[in-house]
């Protein structure tokens, strides 16, 4: 337990002295709160690069009112009580603006945080851009008005995605695995309420809570899967809970469709390669495939920037989030959050998925949904591959962001602007 | 019996691969009465040589070299680490490993980065070996059992039937005598130290491409190995070997009960609800509770039988 204090504070005190030394003082520091370290370090440095390459477009332009943006990125080990000590050190460092979206409870956790010090100090409020933690909570019950959502909720994904699956006849057998956090129970709860709804015919013969991040064989759930007889599986597992349990369900021979919200993270397609083609299915605001000179444009830009292999343009999410937050600046000749996240309400955005609005009253990102399934590149409809695997996202269905929006009990005081 | 068979054949790897690292903590503790904090961290620095050099010549030299780096780094800790530190006791060696093992981890973030390495499984054995009904069997797994039973049987034959297997089994037991008949006690305890350290080294050759290899994966499996030693008696290769193949199963048969203490009180007439007190503890399945399950039983264990299964020393 000393062990982990001191490791804990030496880190501390190594991120503190790079954040007090790469910052400056004017520039518009962008505090990044991410698991660094831990099983989920590789997907929290996909989202830095992301971060990275939309600040380094807009300072290339000369920044926003003049001031450059900065990039501080914060270890939160994926831990909600780690997240909450950050948040004391970037507030403490005068830091106004976050961004954080791996990990629903992380968020969660940092979303209350966020709302105690707002309120205890409205002059130094701190706007929190949420660009990939999805749980439903966060723009319902529990949400708050610095807290803005770029990716699309639990909700709406399995909305979009059992509409899809609805009309799939072959499926009978339905089986749910999922992590066993906020997430992933609103991802188990969602897809059993709103399939049976649909197909009251489909059987749900499975629904399995694992542990996040520590199940490094996932050979026993496949074995159960089977034994379940279930034709399809439905997933909202991330990071390397997905690309493992993919690795272990090609290792069994596995014949089920998966049915998933994140095969298409980094990690994935390599694992499954041609055995996934036709049968691994995701639900997501963007892919590579999506169609239009934008899209394409986007992925060549960032393959540029980051040529390895490992790397691939994948969270639209941080660039609409980063250009809504310099575009409210401008409007507002404002760095003050406040001022800033009264302007982004219900701010219009032109991404490359299409036309999308933040919704004012819970704050979260309306835009299309895509489902799609993993299949070879060829060129044309499948023009991009992920990961240079030679495989690639093809689209099934298209829902256009006003289908996608779902009724909110959020009920959020708004300060005076 | 599909699930049965094929579960049993996964537990069965896995409790195997437990054994080859807790049978080089279980001797190390018997012979030098020390709890290697570190013998994860072994693992681990296998995994991760396996990797770097599977990069460089490939991942069957690699299988041979990692082993045997990791037992050099063994040799060195026990040389000048442990017998620097074992004049001061029993608690200074313990604070020692313990260090160590954060240090390993440390220095594994500086290498290799916090983030997961790709340590890929080689395409010679990524295939599937056989099918059990209609499940295929992946071959790396039959090649991990292999492994391990190879080095199970080398390691039986190492200590009954070798001369130096004769010296180390009387160091255990009486370190003075063997001293005085002239043979290098201290020399003796290096070989095991880095004996042990090479058998964790090849656990992790073989299990970091099966699994993940990280930094975090000596703590997710550290503590594991420690309920394996405790369970099967501290300093008993046999009970080790026990131990391992029954956490192994517990771990893995677990996964596939869906049962909760309600469907228990639902035998037995008790009706519950939504509503009822506690409820979110009773709904909790062995499923869900299968990762706690180990240190369950190592606390039952160390309450009904301190010594273990097959340990001979008290507590």
């Amino acid at each position: 337990m000393i062990g982990q204090y001191i490791r804990g504070s030496a880190i501390a005190a190594a991120l503190f002295a790079v954040g007090m030394g790469a910052a400056s003082a004017n520039t518009v520091k962008i505090a990044y709160l991410e698991g660094l370290s831990g099983p989920f370090a590789n997907v929290g440095e996909v989202g830095l690069r992301h971060l990275q390459f939309a600040a380094d477009r807009i300072n290339a332009k000369g920044g926003v009112l003049g001031q450059k943006i900065e990039v501080i990125p914060f270890d939160t080990k994926t831990s909600p009580q780690e997240a909450q000590l950050v948040f004391k050190q970037l507030v403490d460092q005068g830091i106004r603006y976050m961004m954080q979206g791996n990990g629903s409870a992380v968020a969660i956790a940092l979303s209350e945080a966020l709302g105690k010090h707002n309120s205890r100090e409205p002059e130094k409020t701190v706007l929190y851009m949420n660009y990939g933690a999805v749980d439903p909570s966060l723009t319902n019950d529990k949400c708050n008005f610095y807290h803005f959502r770029f990716d699309a909720d639990v909700d709406m994904k399995m909305q979009a995605l059992t509409t899809y699956m609805a009309q799939q006849k072959d499926i009978t057998k339905v089986y749910l695995i999922n992590q066993d956090y906020a997430f992933g129970q609103s991802v188990a709860k969602a897809g059993r309420a709103m399939l049976t709804k649909k197909r009251p015919d489909i059987q749900i013969v499975g629904d399995d809570l694992h542990p996040l991040g520590k199940i490094k064989d996932f050979a026993p759930y496949v074995a159960k899967i089977k034994a379940s007889g279930a034709d399809a599986v439905i997933s909202g597992n991330w990071g390397n809970d997905i690309a493992l349990l993919i690795k272990a369900a090609k290792d069994a021979g596995l014949k089920a469709k998966f049915y998933t919200y994140y095969a298409g993270g980094l990690g994935t397609p390599p694992v499954i390669g041609e055995a996934g083609v036709g049968n691994l299915k995701q639900v997501t605001v963007f892919h590579s495939n999506i169609g239009g000179s934008g899209a394409a444009a986007e992925v060549e830009a960032y393959r540029k920037r980051f040529p390895d292999s490992k790397d691939d343009f994948y969270w639209t999410t941080i660039m609409t989030a980063v250009d809504m937050l310099t575009r409210a600046m401008e409007q507002t000749k404002s760095t003050d959050p406040t001022k800033v996240a009264l302007a982004m309400e219900n701010m219009k955005a032109t991404q490359v998925t299409g036309e999308a609005y933040m919704r004012p009253e819970n704050h979260q990102l309306v835009q299309p949904i895509f489902v799609s399934t993993f299949s070879k590149a060829n060129g044309k409809d499948v023009k991009f591959d992920v990961e240079r695997t030679g495989f690639g996202f093809q689209t099934d269905a298209r829902i256009e962001a006003k289908d996608t929006v779902l009724p909110t009990t959020c009920k959020f005081q708004r300060p005076k602007g | 019996m599909e699930f049965f068979l094929v579960t049993l054949l996964n537990s069965l790897s896995y409790g195997l691969l437990l054994f080859m690292l807790s049978s080089g903590l279980t001797l190390i503790f018997s012979m030098m009465g020390v709890l290697n904090f570190a013998h994860a961290s072994f693992y681990m620095l296998g995994a991760y040589f396996a990797f770097q050099t599977s990069q460089a010549i490939g991942f069957w030299p690699a299988l041979v070299v990692a082993p045997i780096a990791v037992a050099a780094l063994g040799a060195i800790t026990e040389r000048y680490g442990l017998r620097t530190v074992h004049k001061y006791g029993h608690v200074a060696e313990l604070l020692f490993t313990f260090g160590l093992a954060y240090i390993i981890e440390e220095i594994v973030h500086l290498i290799w980065g916090r983030a997961p390495v790709e340590y890929k499984i080689p395409a010679v054995l990524d295939f599937s070996a056989f099918s059990i009904f209609s499940t295929q069997y992946p071959a790396y797994r039959v090649f991990m059992m292999l492994v391990s039973v190879g080095m199970l049987i080398a390691l039986y034959f190492a200590l009954t039937r070798t001369r130096i297997g004769l010296i180390i089994q009387a160091s255990l037991t009486h370190p003075d005598m063997v001293e005085s008949l002239g043979h290098n006690v201290p020399r003796v305890f290096m070989t095991v130290f880095a004996g042990g350290a090479a058998l964790a080294g090849l656990a992790g050759v073989i299990g970091g491409n099966a699994f993940v290899t990280e930094p975090g994966m000596a703590a997710s499996v550290g503590t594991i190995v420690f309920v394996v030693v405790v369970f099967g008696g501290m300093g008993s290769l046999a009970g080790a070997f026990v131990a391992s193949l029954v956490i192994g199963a517990v771990q893995t048969f677990s996964v596939g009960f869906d049962y909760s203490l309600l469907n228990l009180f639902a035998l037995l007439g008790i009706e519950t609800s939504a509503d009822s007190a506690w409820y979110d503890l009773w709904k909790v399945t062995i499923s869900q509770a299968g990762p706690v399950l180990p240190y369950i039983l190592m606390v039952l264990m160390l309450i009904f039988r301190p010594k273990g299964l097959m340990g001979t020393r008290e507590g």
